[in-house]
């Protein structure tokens, strides 16, 4: 087996596992909540495994390298980034409603690196650095950690409604107090990681081309996401800012890491032309 | 200390004018994604109209960055960061550094976390156990007499009140970092031909050389590939030779790894195919070798063997010019000329009626090399790691007070205890460690009493 069947299969395990989720939420069915976990578990394990297997795959092929240089790769590594947050926040919140507004992005982010090219290329010399791989591993936490706030912000919407009966499937989500907190300090944890993806890129331009900072369409868009998530946080802290607003901040905000991330590439040239490949 | 009103004060200190501020960088900044930047005026003469053209340039959209109304709004950031700095500051330090032992006790009452005991003792035996238990549980108490017992006061990271500080900072150190750079450095370009010399470089925006203070060559410069035909590594081994100092260097640069003389940095960057090919011959018979450096389509004598020889043909493996296979021919005056195809840096061995002659040969390239010098790099890192750190602190550290009161009450004998704290932020992670800290008074033989119904 090699490492796109076994990619392959993860796309199959992140979206069952998704499935499972709904199905949580959507028929209350509480007593399968472990086997979503397990389940959710098992397919980060299974992506984990199937990075560890083509970064072996291209040291066999004699030009080894982290899998973390294309637009593939990096679908894969966001993928597994979803999952690993959604999974600790799970532990940390108990609580499976989530999940089934963050492991749909997993599977989506699967589904949509089977659409890409997944045949191993070595690098070009400009991708040859160690901060490539502190790069992206930093970028993609960050931009996980905004898609499941953006999911958050969906479940804030949903909830934050009159007349919702106490049979009614939005009574089993969060209170909108919780799911705001929780919002809170996705978004939080998500900017912390975007900051370090950026500095990391810059410390890494810098010693590539000289220069740590060049207003390329990429640098400028994950600078123009971070201006909305700082503007967010900001607006949260100190003016009292809650709960439709933030939840829509974060839905804004994720398309704007969408853009920076997808967008850019197909839309605007730039120095980063090798995240479309 | 009262907060002035002043106005305009208020104004440039105001969160509001931070959000109008990102939001402004953030809006503005797109339009230079969506309109190429730095291109010639043509260009967007094409692509936009005459009129639009003109309309852009007044408003310096072909280079926004570094326009002065983008400047104007980056200060205009700056001036918000730091008034904004100076006017919560002190009342931030204020809470840092005060004495917690002096809160006075109504307030304590009103603490968001509070729990009330009653205990057997003296405020003084009842302090000390107080104490220990703080202590065990990770709070290392401070305590002072007051009028009807004692009061403990124990803290964690009041620094983290400063976290957030440290970040706006961290920008201002970041911008301080760039302007150092943009003084005080430069961005420049050298094209070095292999074997040449160079001892000044050429800024972009400007056609005057800035000069080095040293001279710097191209020993070579190679490409590779790999198998599949995409460019593995571009390498060029350059020497620097800085007669002033006395000092040779030698050193291969790789794209990723460039080479820092004197805060000056060479990068690879690119390179361009020459006209020109370099050949070695060896004449088996006694070893007499000789290098040469030819032009295309040119014969070239060896001088006193009688050899002659040229680059009649080559095939070019990729957009960029560089020459897969070149076509030799050699001649040593007898017999007719070989011509054969020799490999781009191979070699191949030749029989002719004077000798068996080997031969090498391989295309000239020059070395494009961007030039940086940047005195202003390690201030804007300095700004980064400080960032990050103030980041951390002010998301996931908080400043936590807890206060313990013990005073006598009215049966002889007895002590009422308040345990009660509070924290800037995180209150679910605080309540938990705060459940800890009441959880070990309940259990502690000294305060395992009923407790007083609370108000």
């Amino acid at each position: 087996m090699n490492s796109s069947q076994l990619l392959g299969l993860t796309t199959f395990a992140y979206l069952f596992s998704a499935i499972i989720y709904v199905g949580l939420f959507v028929f209350r069915a509480k007593k399968s909540g472990t086997f979503a976990t397990l389940l959710a578990a098992a397919a980060l394990l299974l992506n984990t495994a199937g990075i560890g297997l083509r970064w072996y795959e291209s040291h066999q092929m004699g030009i080894g390298y982290a899998p973390l240089s294309n637009m593939y790769e990096s679908l894969v590594f966001f993928a597994w980034a979803i999952a690993a947050v959604y999974l600790g926040m799970e532990y940390k919140y108990k609580n499976r409603t989530l999940g089934a507004f963050s492991m749909p992005f997993a599977a989506l982010a699967m589904i949509l690196a089977g659409l890409k090219n997944p045949d191993i290329q070595p690098l070009m010399p400009a991708l040859q650095s160690n901060w490539l791989i502190a790069h992206v591993i930093t970028c993609f936490i960050g931009y996980a950690a905004f898609a499941l706030a953006s999911g958050f912000g969906i479940m804030y919407l949903l909830k934050d409604r009159k007349g919702i009966s106490e049979s009614s499937l939005l009574a089993s989500l969060p209170e909108t107090r919780t799911i705001e907190e929780i919002i809170h300090k996705t978004l939080v944890f998500g900017f912390l990681w975007l900051t370090a993806g950026i500095i990391t890129g810059a410390v890494w331009a810098n010693s590539a081309w000289g220069t740590y900072w060049s207003w390329d369409p990429k640098e400028t868009w994950s600078l123009i996401t971070w201006f909305i998530y700082a503007a967010t946080l900001h607006a949260r802290f100190t003016r009292g800012w809650g709960g439709r607003r933030i939840a829509w901040l974060a839905i804004f905000g994720f398309a704007s890491v969408m853009f920076t991330y997808y967008g850019v590439n197909f839309l605007l040239a730039g120095l980063h032309s090798y995240g479309g490949g | 200390m009262e907060k002035t009103t002043n106005p305009v004060w208020r104004f440039f200190a105001s969160v509001k004018l931070a959000l109008f501020t990102l939001f402004i960088l953030a809006t503005t900044s797109i339009i230079g994604t969506l309109i190429p930047q730095g291109k010639p005026p043509e260009f967007y003469i094409e692509a936009f109209g005459p009129r639009i053209a003109h309309f852009l340039q007044i408003l310096d959209v072909p280079q926004m960055y570094g326009s002065w109304w983008f400047i104007a709004l980056l200060l205009l950031f700056c001036n918000n960061l730091i008034i904004c700095t100076i006017d919560r500051l002190p009342g931030v330090w204020r809470v840092v550094v005060q004495d917690n032992l002096d809160t006075p006790v109504d307030r304590l009452e009103k603490m968001p976390q509070r729990q009330v005991l009653m205990a057997d003792g003296d405020t003084s035996s009842l302090g000390e156990a107080a104490s220990a238990i703080m202590h065990k549980n990770g709070w290392k108490a401070d305590g002072k007499d007051k009028a009807d017992g004692r009061l403990l006061f124990a803290q964690k990271a009041p620094w983290s009140r400063l976290g957030v500080y440290a970040v706006h900072l961290s920008i201002l150190i970041i911008f301080a970092g760039a302007i150092i750079g943009v003084l005080n450095g430069y961005k420049a370009f050298v094209m070095i031909p292999e074997g040449a010399s160079t001892e000044e470089v050429f800024p972009f925006g400007t056609k005057k050389a800035i000069p080095l203070g040293f001279s710097l060559r191209c020993d070579e410069f190679t490409v590779s590939y790999y198998d599949n035909g995409m460019p593995k590594e571009y390498r060029s081994v350059l020497t620097v030779n800085d007669q002033a100092a006395g000092k040779t260097i030698t050193r291969p640069i790789v794209v990723n790894d460039p080479l820092d003389y004197k805060g000056i940095t060479f990068y690879q960057s690119s390179y361009e195919p020459m006209q020109g090919f370099k050949i070695s011959i060896t004449r088996k018979a006694d070893g007499k070798q000789q290098g040469f450096q030819i032009p295309f389509a040119k014969k070239t004598p060896w001088e006193g063997t009688g050899v002659e020889f040229g680059i009649i043909n080559r095939q070019i493996r990729s957009r960029m010019g560089d020459v897969e296979q070149m076509k030799v021919w050699f001649f040593d005056g007898q017999g007719d000329p070989s011509v054969f195809w020799l490999a781009n840096n191979g070699n191949a061995t030749i029989a002719r009626p004077t000798g068996i002659y080997e031969i090498t040969g391989r295309q000239m390239f020059a070395t494009g090399l961007q030039v940086a010098k940047d005195p202003g790099v390690w201030t804007v890192y300095l700004g980064c790691v400080l960032m990050l750190l103030g980041l951390y602190v002010a998301f996931f550290l908080s400043h936590r007070r807890v206060w313990v009161y013990i005073s006598r009450a009215e049966a002889p004998g007895r002590c009422r205890i308040m345990v009660c704290g509070v924290s800037s932020k995180n209150r679910l992670a605080f309540e938990k460690e705060f459940a800890g800290l009441t959880g070990a008074f309940a259990e502690h033989p000294s305060f395992n009493q009923p407790k007083e119904q609370q108000a």
